[in-house]
């Protein structure tokens, strides 16, 4: 507490931490090095590249770690049934905001995913309003409904794709002849200027952020509201 | 009065240290798994403002540069290396874009803090599963209760 008075005055242009010249030359140089006018974005996707992989990478173990924790497969299955037979009744109200909701969410989280880098957003952002959609789902139905849409064998196909898209772009990089997660050399296959190559690429990472961040949000969700059973939801 | 003003300038630390400690508490104080988690929750959060609360820039806006910046820098074909300016005075780099860095709050805080949410929520569904594992196996989310089932079955 003592060392409250050491610390800079709030909204301090000029205390250390925005005065230091690398963020500083993240604001100035962020567009003209990448043509991404979000610099949180193309700092997040570009220049922090392994970080963010490792991260969808850590949200991608802790979905593994879940279902490794919680998922009950076989013969307690049927032990379930008699204990809550608890039917829902569709619900007129729930079921009409339902419908009307869900393509709205999940329209607008494609939206938040494809413009992050011009607009507030971004893979993991995009990721989480998809994967809520979802949610809503089981919630207003029930665990069933949405595992129509997502089956658990899809949800770890679609996690561990959107990492491979993320991985797939630094590989590709790398035979491309240059550094691990260095866009700027995918022009030679996008057909446009490297620094337009660095803002799509940043798209398409993003899009597998958002595949893993869907995929795994899903999972938790039921995973913890169906006690590992993954036969109903709450 | 000068402690008045030496707490209301920095309020942002005083708050975020409060918060912190509230969340520190209910980790170590509870019983209960549920509530500790809650506060580990507590606790990112405050790590996560004292960092944003960092980045804070005085009369700046969030780190995205405006539609008219963006656009005159297309005009000039966005690239890095037609330094003619049409606006000479206010060049500040090689491209045709002035950008002012004290417009703009710090994005490399809110990059961090990204990613510390996104763990945030990792390490608290993880929590949360190995809690609904131990209600499981021992009928139970409160920790003394757990100690003594484990006790008494050894």
């Amino acid at each position: 507490m003592s060392a409250v008075s050491d610390f800079p005055d709030w909204g301090d242009p000029h205390s250390p931490a925005n005065s230091y010249r690398l963020s500083q030359g993240y604001i100035t140089d962020t567009f003209p090095q990448t043509s991404v006018p979000n610099m949180v974005t193309a700092v997040l996707a570009d220049y922090r590249g392994y970080d963010t992989m490792f991260e969808t990478v850590v949200i991608f173990t802790a979905g593994i770690a879940i279902i490794g924790i919680l998922r009950r497969y076989g013969p307690k299955d049927k032990v379930i049934p008699e204990q809550k037979l608890y039917k829902k009744e569709p619900d007129l109200i729930v079921e009409t905001t339902c419908r009307l909701m869900i393509p709205i969410i999940q329209l607008f989280a494609l939206y938040v995913v494809a413009h992050g880098h011009h607009s507030p957003g971004g893979g993991f952002q995009g990721g989480v309003i998809f994967g809520a959609s979802f949610i809503l789902l089981a919630l207003a139905r029930d665990l069933q409904a949405a595992q129509k849409w997502v089956p658990e064998s899809r949800i770890l196909k679609l996690a561990g794709t959107g990492i491979f898209i993320y991985a797939g772009f630094g590989f590709l990089c790398l035979l491309l002849g240059s550094n691990f997660l260095d866009y700027a050399i995918l022009h030679k296959v996008m057909g446009v200027t490297p620094i337009e190559a660095r803002s799509h690429s940043m798209l398409g990472v993003e899009i597998g952020v958002a595949f893993t961040v869907t995929a795994i949000m899903f999972s938790i969700y039921s995973n913890l509201a169906s006690n590992g059973y993954m036969k109903e939801g709450l | 009065m000068e402690l008045f003003e030496a707490i209301s300038t920095k309020i942002n630390y005083w708050v975020y240290i409060v918060i912190m400690m509230i969340g520190l508490f209910a980790m170590i104080s509870k019983n209960n798994l549920i509530k500790k988690l809650i506060g580990m929750s507590i606790f990112q959060t405050a790590i996560i403002l004292f960092y944003v609360s960092i980045g804070v820039k005085e009369g700046a806006t969030i780190p995205i540069l405006y539609h008219d910046q963006v656009h005159a820098a297309h005009g000039d074909h966005g690239e890095a290396d037609t330094s003619h300016g049409e606006h000479g005075a206010v060049e500040s780099h090689e491209a045709d874009i002035h950008i002012n860095p004290d417009d703009f709050t710090n994005p490399l805080v809110h990059v961090l803090m990204l990613t510390a949410i996104v763990v945030g929520v990792s390490t608290l569904g993880v929590g949360l599963a190995i809690t609904q594992k131990l209600h499981r196996e021992f009928g139970s989310i409160e920790e003394h209760e757990i100690l003594e089932i484990i006790k008494s079955g050894k």
